[in-house]
């Protein structure tokens, strides 16, 4: 206990601060997440993140791996999100031993990507307002529209979550007409969904007396501080991955980099709204021109019995793509076996925690479970 | 609008909720839940769970030649194989154990990619568990075999696209057979 | 924009520090220089590298490293690496915390898997494993502790605790055998 402090309002009594920690095993931590809390009766004085109770060193383990193995192991790193991670090392992989991908494996990857970002964030959305208070009726309306399109991966991948789908070169197998059907359909079913799901929430009042103005996040601080994805968008900084690097097919597409005005929760609940509302016209413009063709790059053919024997040239890449928790990246230095020697995860929601402290100071100790609810965190990838 | 009508928006929403999943097929907004040991969703062709080997016709004429490879491929190493010997210690094409840790797998599905004589493939059973923290999802070779037919059941299109490859590979293997044998040279 | 344009541009702003281009980045030769190169690059007003993606360590046997992969928010510029080499005993390099925010839990994690100190980081700690933990587990060198083999502590305790301990694997913690000889890795030529 430090020495006291006296109450901001009443000035005349003496109090202590109080120390809290919330989790590792809590509810509104999303996972094995501490927060090491210092409390002015209710009010955050600070607070320190303690984190690694999830740590499995996934870059050692990759590091004496062949390069395929890790694709299995990315899928756990933000296990909501496989298909962004299994993309993002595919195309860290394909960049070092210059691989061309075929167009339509280009287009299955754009669908799957985005179906995922849909994923994350109905569901995120829904847990905001799990940590608010309105417990479960959101996140279960989410996790229905979220079950329709795990049905789809697990048609197309053989998994629901931990999908491994991806390959350096393409992908595993090829979208069946049925598939493509089952996509379609939930596309042309969301926007109803999201029109009902808003009508629940946007306006709701007392989501907006508590999000709005809650953990204000300037854009100096959020550029500054590293922070990527809706994150960053909502603070007002025009920076989409998609639209920056162009990477894979994404310069086909016509969609628009949703921003926000204040920084606050709200804005942050907003702006992923309004992300599945873009999400939506990729996919039905990548749905509509998907060619037909491989779906594996020609070089890539005799690795397809043989991963072990993959070996890329020597060098080092960095690639990244817009992951729906902000910008994943994955930087691997190969000495020319068939292992990496160093391969590197630049997580999202780990460096976005970076800022939680300065969110979270001044607000009550609910606005910091909000706050933290709004960052957007899975533990698989902030420990690795 | 005033205040209030936010929430009162929401409510709406619920109650309209409600009321469909009485009425409503789950495809329109009904009772979206399955219960589950009861009912039983139909399981999509694809779909991997823990590796299983495949035999023909009888469980000693199995597919697996103990080459290895799966073992070597699988990215947390739970696949164990010894070899069989014969009496004269001469290899043979069988393994003599085949050991697979189910609580190590991670049903990535690499092994059955790997796998170049289509012994090795992923089941759909997932309904496994065990009563010991260790040992008792130890599979052994005999917990693992199972037939052809069983593949055809749970993977219908592959096991035919599987099965007339194998054959066109045995009808070339065996028009190779039949051409006579080269005379030994004779030059001294 | 390439490496060697940047560099040129660097001589020019900080002539001090010495820069050499390896693999089209950038390799800032004294550690004590990157604050400056750094700080050039950010308020350069063609490049504005207002933002660091990635800051990462790794091991070469030889030194230990530390690589920066810097983008330009305003001018969609990016990436440009910048490498700062140390050697392997008492790696120090000047910590970024005071000009990139996000370099503070990216530089915990680097001192966490490979012991280089960030001088002026405000909390530099263990950030994944915990607080005693001995070594810096993505070292080259690192041993990994035998999951195979008993410790005496744990004999001493199986034995307090009435639990028989198969006299082979008794043997095996008295006697621990002495570790394979692993073939020298060779890093990756830079």
């Amino acid at each position: 206990m430090e020495k006291t402090v006296t109450l901001q309002d009443s000035g005349a009594i003496d109090t202590q601060t109080l120390d809290i920690n919330i989790g590792p095993q809590h509810p509104s931590t999303h996972g094995v997440f501490r927060m090491n809390m210092k409390l002015d009766g209710e009010t955050v004085v600070s607070l320190k993140p303690v984190m690694g109770y999830l740590h499995r060193n996934h870059e050692q383990i990759a590091e004496n791996m062949f390069y395929l193995g890790s694709m299995p192991y990315t899928d756990r790193l933000d296990y909501f999100n496989s298909m962004t991670n299994n993309f993002v090392y595919a195309l860290t992989v394909e960049k070092l031993a210059q691989i061309e991908v075929p167009e339509r494996a280009d287009y299955i990857r754009v669908i799957m990507s985005e179906l995922t970002r849909l994923v994350n964030h109905v569901s995120v959305t829904g847990f905001l307002l799990n940590d608010l208070g309105a417990f479960f009726t959101p996140v279960l309306y989410a996790f229905r529209e979220r079950e329709r399109i795990l049905d789809i991966f697990e048609e197309v991948s053989g998994a629901r979550m931990m999908c491994n789908y991806f390959r350096f070169g393409g992908v595993k197998y090829d979208l069946s007409g049925e598939a493509l059907v089952a996509i379609k359909d939930v596309v042309s079913r969301f926007p109803k969904f999201l029109d009902e799901y808003e009508k629940l929430l946007t306006k709701n009042e007392i989501l907006c007396m508590r999000c709005q103005n809650v953990g204000i996040l300037s854009p100096e601080l959020a550029i500054s501080a590293s922070i990527t994805g809706p994150m960053l968008r909502a603070s007002g900084v025009n920076y989409d991955i998609r639209k920056v690097d162009n990477y894979s097919i994404y310069d086909r597409f016509k969609f628009r980099v949703p921003l926000g005005k204040v920084g606050d929760v709200y804005d942050r609940y907003y702006v992923r709204i309004l992300e599945m509302r873009e999400s939506l016209k990729i996919l039905e413009q990548a749905l509509k021109e998907i060619p037909a063709g491989e779906i594996m790059a020609k070089k890539m053919a005799p690795f397809v019995k043989a991963p072990r024997n993959f070996k890329p040239p020597l060098g080092e890449s960095y690639a990244r793509v817009e992951a729906p928790k902000g910008e994943l990246g994955i930087y691997i230095v190969s000495d020319g076996t068939p292992q990496p020697w160093r391969y590197h995860v630049r997580a999202p929601s780990f460096i976005n925690l970076t800022i939680l402290e300065d969110l979270c100071v001044g607000h009550k100790v609910a606005d910091a479970v909000v706050i933290l609810g709004s960052v957007d965190i899975v533990l698989g990838e902030v420990d690795r | 609008m005033f205040y209030g009508s936010g929430v009162l928006r929401g409510m709406l929403v619920t109650l309209k909720n409600m009321i469909q999943s009485y009425f409503c097929k789950p495809e329109d907004g009904g009772l979206f839940t399955s219960q589950y040991p009861e009912k039983r969703l139909p399981e999509k062709e694809r779909f991997r769970n823990f590796p299983f080997l495949i035999y023909d016709k009888e469980p000693e004429n199995l597919r697996c030649v103990a080459c290895d490879i799966c073992a070597k491929e699988c990215p947390p190493k739970c696949i164990y194989i010894i070899r069989d010997f014969d009496t004269d210690g001469k290899p043979l094409k069988k393994p003599k154990i085949f050991d697979i840790d189910l609580t190590v797998c991670m049903n990535c599905g690499i092994c059955e990619e790997a796998c170049p004589f289509d012994a090795i493939y992923m089941d759909h059973e997932f309904e496994i568990s065990g009563r010991e923290r260790q040992g008792s999802l130890l599979y052994h070779k005999d917990d693992l075999l199972k037939s052809n037919e069983h593949f055809h059941k749970i993977r219908p299109t592959d096991a035919a696209a599987i099965d007339t490859r194998r054959q066109e590979d045995e009808a070339k293997k065996q028009a190779v057979k039949k051409e006579p044998p080269k005379p030994p040279s004779t030059a001294s | 924009m390439k490496a060697e344009d940047i560099r040129a541009k660097l001589e020019k702003n900080v002539p001090s520090a010495k820069i050499k281009v390896v693999r089209d980045s950038l390799l800032v030769e004294n550690p004590a220089d990157l604050h400056n190169v750094v700080l050039a690059l950010k308020s350069d007003s063609d490049l504005r590298l207002d933002y660091l993606s990635s800051l990462t360590a790794s091991d070469f046997v030889d030194y230990l490293e530390t690589v920066y992969h810097l983008y330009s928010i305003d001018k969609r510029i990016g990436p440009v690496v910048l490498r700062v080499r140390v050697k392997r005993d008492n790696p120090k390099i000047p910590s970024l915390v005071a000009i990139y925010r996000g370099a503070e839990f990216q530089e915990r994690e680097a001192y966490d898997t490979y012991g280089i100190t960030y001088e002026g980081h405000p909390d530099l700690r263990r950030i994944f494993m915990w607080e005693g933990f001995e070594g810096f587990p993505m070292r080259k060198d690192y041993e990994q502790e035998d999951s195979e083999t008993l410790d005496k502590d744990d004999i001493e305790w199986l034995d307090r605790n009435g639990v028989k301990v198969p006299d082979e694997m008794r043997q095996k913690a008295l006697n621990p055998p002495a570790p394979a000889e692993d073939k020298p890795a060779t890093p990756p030529a830079s």
